[in-house]
C-alpha cells in the first residue's frame, strides 16, 4: 500500500441473546451515533464529513431483500453512497480501505449488524449450502462443523480436553469485557456436561444466538490525524476462498486460511507471526476452530494447534493472547463477528481495552470467516 | 495515487426465462469464461474474483461460496456484494476500487440471477424490501411503484398512452438485434396498447420480464490494460446516490420523481464538464424496468427539460439511429436478470465504445463516451461514465 489508511473511531453494542425493544435500525443507530459523536463527523457532501457508507449484513438473516435498507435511514444513505458487503465485517473493513485507496473517498463509515434472535439461523445456514447435492441432506453449518471437528481430531489427535480448554479460556477472558454477552465461570467438567448438539460439538463448544452491531470510521492518513492522536493503521489484508463441497477438501487442513494469511503477512511484512503479532482476535464459531485456525494462521505447524494452547502461548498472559475479548464463543452474531474483532483490536492498540488490555500491544491480527466450515477466510493486520 | 482502470474483457450469457440445462455455478461459469476469452486471459491471470446477486430471488445465502467452482475464486481473494437492483453496478464499482487501490491488478467481477430457482415469484421477494412494520402490508412490488411513475407522468404532461408504446416498440426493435436479449418480440404500437393492463396505466408489455442470466467483466490497471487489449474502455467517474425508504411515501411532494437520479446526474455532469448531456454523451444505457420509466427518467437524469421527454421519444431521438440513442441493447424491458442487469448496462455501453456491439451498434457516430445507470432498492442510483480515451 502506497498510502496509509487509519481507523479513527470504533463502537459496539453490548451483545445480547435477544435485544428486545429495538429494531435493527435502532440498534445500528446506537453505534453509528457513537462514532459520529466521537469524531464530530457528519454526513455532509462538501468533503468535510463522511463520504461513503459500507454496510455488512445478509438478506436471508435479516428477512429482507436489500437488507442494507435497515441501515439506510440511520447511516446516512440520503443522496450519498451506501454499498453492502454481503459477508463478514473484516471483509467490509477491507472494502472501505479499498474505497479510500482507490481515491474515490477520504472518510468511510462501516457498520455491521445482525439480530440472530429474529431468524431461524439453522434454516439460513441450510440455504447457504449447495442446493442440488447438499441441501437434501439437511446439512447446516453446525452439522458440517461437527464433521470438520471429527476429522481434525482424528487426523491430528486433538483431544476433547483441548477443545474444552478453549471454551474455558474464552469465558474467562470475556469476564473482563463489558460488551460480552454472557461470560461464565466454567470448568472443563461444565463443558463436558453440556448437552451434545452435533457430536462431538456440545452446547458450550458452540457460539450462542446473539444480537449486536458495530460501527467504525476509516480515514486517509492526512485526514485521520485531524480526528485522533492515535489512528490505528491497516497494514495488510488477505481474503481467500476454498472449494464449497466438503468432500473436495481435507477438512482437517485450511488451505484458504493459509492463503489469506500469506497475503496479509506479505503486505504487512510479517515473517514470524507469533513473535511479531502482540494480540490476535480470531473468529471461532466452535471451540475446535481456534486450534485449527491457529494452524492456518501459521501460529504453529499443522496439527499443533492443541500444543500451542497447552503451552499457554495464547492465554491472556502468554506471548500472543488470542481473543482477550472472549470472542464469538461467548456471543457475537456471525458477520458482525469480524467487525467486533476489528473493534477489539483497535481498542487493544490504542490501550483502551480496560481490564482485558494486553500490555504494549503494537501489532494485532484480526480474522473473519464466511461460509461452511470456514470456506472463506479474511485476515487483516493492524498496527500503530 | 489512485490508478486508472479499464474494462478489458466482456462476457454475458444468453438471457432466458429459465436455464434448466445448467446450475447457477455453471451459468456464472459461462459468463466468466466468455469475459476471460474476450480478454484473451485465463483464470490464472486473475488476482481476485467478485461475485454478486440478490439472495432472496434464488433463496440461496452466500451464493459466492456455493458457486466457487463456477466463478474461479478457488484459492483467490474476493467478496460478494448485494445492493438490490443496483447489484450489477456495485459489482462494477467494487471491482474498480479493488484495482484502483493498487492491491490487485486484474479482477474478474460477475453478476447473475437465476430467478426460476425461486419459482419465478420475484414480486414476493421484492415486497420484503419494504419496511416490515410501515409498508410491507400494502407493498405491491415493482409493478405498483412503476405504475405510479407512469400515471404521474401522463397526468403532468397530458401525453396520452402513445409515447409508452413507442418506447416499448423501440426497445423490441433493438432487442431483436441483440443476440443476448431475452424477449425478442416483433411488436407494433397496437400490440402494446392492447396488451393486458397490470396496474393502470402500466400494461403487460410495458413491464420488464423475469430473466435468468449472468454477466462478467474483467477490469485491469492502466499498465496491464494496455498490454491485454488494443481496445480498453476507461472508467472516468461514477456517482452513487441513494434515497431513504421513508422519504417518498411520506413526502408532502406527490411527484414520484427520482431525486437520487437527479442528484447523481447533477454531480456526474458537474464533475466531468458535461454541460449538454445529449451532446456530450454518445450512448446512454439506462436501467428502465418499465417503458414509461425510460421516458420519465430521461427528465430525472437531466437529459431534457421537464415535460419534453415524450416528445423526443415520439421524434425518434432515442432510437438506435437517433441523435441520442438510449438502450441500443433493448434495455431492461427486454432483458432483466436482476442481479446482472446493471452490469449488463455497463457491458453494453462498453461494447458500443469498442464498436463491438454488432447489429445493435449505434449508427450516427462512433461513440466516445457512454453512461450506464443502475436502479434499485427504494430509490437507489449508480451512474457510471465510460470513455474511449484515457484522458
Amino acid at each position: 500500500m502506497d498510502e496509509k489508511v487509519g481507523i479513527i473511531a470504533v463502537a459496539q453494542t453490548k451483545y445480547e441473546e435477544c435485544k428486545e425493544g429495538v429494531d435493527l435500525s435502532e440498534m445500528i443507530y446506537e453505534v453509528v451515533k457513537e462514532v459520529q459523536e466521537k469524531t464530530g463527523l457528519k454526513f455532509t457532501e462538501d468533503g468535510t464529513g463522511i463520504d461513503s457508507t459500507v454496510t455488512c449484513s445478509q438478506d436471508l438473516w435479516d428477512g429482507r431483500t436489500i437488507s442494507g435498507e435497515w441501515a439506510a435511514d440511520v447511516a446516512g444513505a440520503h443522496l450519498r453512497p451506501e454499498e453492502k458487503v454481503a459477508g463478514d465485517g473484516v471483509s467490509g473493513v477491507a472494502y472501505a480501505l479499498m474505497q479510500i485507496l482507490s481515491g474515490h473517498y477520504d472518510i468511510v463509515l462501516v457498520t455491521a449488524y445482525r439480530r440472530e434472535s429474529i431468524t431461524n439461523g439453522r434454516l439460513v445456514e441450510w440455504m447457504s449450502v449447495d442446493p442440488i447435492f447438499h441441501r437434501m441432506l439437511g446439512l447446516d453449518f453446525r452439522s458440517a462443523a461437527a464433521l470438520q471437528a471429527r476429522r481434525y481430531m482424528y487426523k491430528y489427535g486433538i483431544t476433547p480436553e483441548q477443545c474444552a480448554k478453549v471454551v474455558v479460556k474464552s469465558h474467562k477472558n470475556a469476564k473482563n469485557n463489558p460488551y460480552a454477552q454472557a461470560p461464565k465461570d466454567l470448568s472443563l467438567e461444565d463443558v463436558f456436561s453440556s448437552p451434545i448438539l452435533s457430536s462431538p460439538i456440545r452446547a458450550l463448544d458452540a457460539k450462542p444466538v446473539s444480537d449486536g452491531a458495530c460501527a467504525l470510521i476509516l480515514a486517509r492518513e492526512e485526514k485521520a490525524k485531524k480526528f485522533t492522536d492515535k489512528p490505528v493503521w491497516i497494514k495488510g489484508i488477505g481474503d481467500c476462498y476454498d472449494v464449497h463441497f466438503l468432500g473436495d477438501r481435507d477438512l482437517a487442513d485450511c488451505d484458504s486460511l493459509m492463503g489469506a494469511a500469506k497475503q496479509a503477512y506479505r503486505m504487512a511484512g510479517i515473517e514470524n507471526p507469533v513473535k511479531e503479532i502482540d494480540v490476535a482476535e480470531i473468529s471461532e464459531e466452535y471451540s475446535y476452530q481456534e486450534l485449527l485456525w491457529s494452524e492456518g494462521l501459521g501460529f504453529c505447524g499443522r496439527g499443533e494447534g492443541g500444543k500451542l494452547l497447552d503451552q499457554g502461548i495464547t492465554k491472556m498472559t502468554g506471548e500472543m493472547p488470542i481473543n482477550p475479548s472472549g470472542g464469538s464463543l461467548v456471543g457475537n452474531p456471525s458477520t458482525v463477528a469480524g467487525a467486533a474483532r476489528v473493534v477489539e483490536a483497535v481498542l487493544q492498540l490504542k490501550g483502551e481495552a480496560g481490564a482485558r488490555q494486553v500490555p504494549n500491544a503494537k501489532t494485532a491480527l484480526v480474522h473473519g470467516i464466511d461460509g461452511v466450515c470456514g470456506q472463506v477466510h479474511h485476515v487483516m493486520i493492524l498496527g500503530i | 495515487m489512485a490508478r486508472k482502470v479499464a474494462i478489458v474483457g466482456i462476457g454475458q450469457t444468453e438471457h432466458k426465462t429459465r436455464h434448466p440445462e445448467c446450475s447457477h455455478a455453471e451459468l456464472i461459469n459461462e459468463a466468466a469464461r466468455r469475459a476471460l476469452e474476450d480478454a484473451q486471459l485465463t483464470i490464472k491471470d486473475i488476482d481476485a474474483v467478485l461475485n454478486g446477486n440478490m439472495d432472496l430471488f434464488e433463496g440461496h445465502n452466500l451464493l459466492d461460496t456455493i458457486t466457487v467452482d463456477g466463478s474461479g475464486a478457488y484459492l483467490k481473494p474476493g467478496r460478494k456484494m448485494n445492493t438490490g437492483g443496483t447489484t450489477g453496478g456495485t459489482m462494477v464499482t467494487s471491482a474498480w476500487y479493488h484495482v484502483a487501490s493498487g492491491i490487485y491488478d486484474v479482477v474478474l467481477t460477475i453478476a447473475s440471477e437465476k430467478q426460476e430457482e425461486s419459482g419465478g415469484n420475484t414480486t414476493s421477494a421484492i415486497i420484503t424490501c419494504a419496511d416490515p412494520l410501515a409498508y410491507r402490508p400494502f407493498s405491491t412490488g415493482a409493478v405498483g411503484a412503476l405504475a405510479m411513475v407512469a400515471a404521474r407522468y401522463m397526468h403532468d404532461t397530458g401525453c396520452g398512452e402513445e409515447p409508452g408504446a413507442i418506447a416499448r416498440v423501440k426497445a423490441a426493435d433493438n432487442a431483436l438485434k441483440n443476440p443476448y436479449a431475452h424477449l425478442k418480440l416483433h411488436l407494433t404500437l397496437e400490440d402494446v396498447l392492447e396488451s393486458r393492463m397490470l396496474i393502470y396505466p402500466l400494461r403487460l408489455l410495458h413491464m420488464c420480464p423475469q430473466s435468468s442470466g449472468a454477466c462478467a467483466l474483467v477490469l485491469a490497471s492502466e499498465e496491464k490494460a494496455k498490454k491485454i487489449t488494443k481496445k480498453p474502455v476507461w472508467f472516468k467517474d461514477h456517482v452513487i446516490s441513494h434515497q431513504e425508504c421513508f422519504k417518498r411515501p411520506l413526502s408532502p411532494d406527490p411527484t414520484p420523481s427520482m431525486i437520487s437520479q437527479t442528484d447523481a446526474a447533477r454531480k456526474l455532469y458537474q464533475r466531468n464538464g458535461v454541460t449538454q448531456p445529449r451532446r456530450d454523451i454518445d450512448v446512454f444505457e439506462m436501467y428502465e424496468p418499465a417503458a414509461w420509466a425510460e421516458i420519465a427518467w430521461m427528465e430525472d437524469f437531466l437529459l431534457c427539460e421537464r415535460g419534453e421527454a415524450w416528445k423526443l421519444v415520439e421524434r425518434g431521438v432515442t432510437a438506435l439511429d437517433g441523435e441520442f440513442p438510449i438502450n441500443p441493447s433493448g434495455g431492461v424491458v427486454s432483458t432483466n436478470s436482476i442481479g446482472a442487469t446493471a452490469m449488463v448496462r455497463v457491458a453494453e455501453a462498453a461494447l458500443q465504445i469498442r464498436g463491438d456491439a454488432g447489429a445493435h451498434q449505434v449508427t450516427r457516430k462512433e461513440p466516445k463516451t457512454a453512461v450506464a445507470t443502475a436502479f434499485g432498492g427504494c430509490n437507489w442510483t449508480i451512474m457510471t461514465l465510460l470513455s474511449k480515451n484515457l484522458d
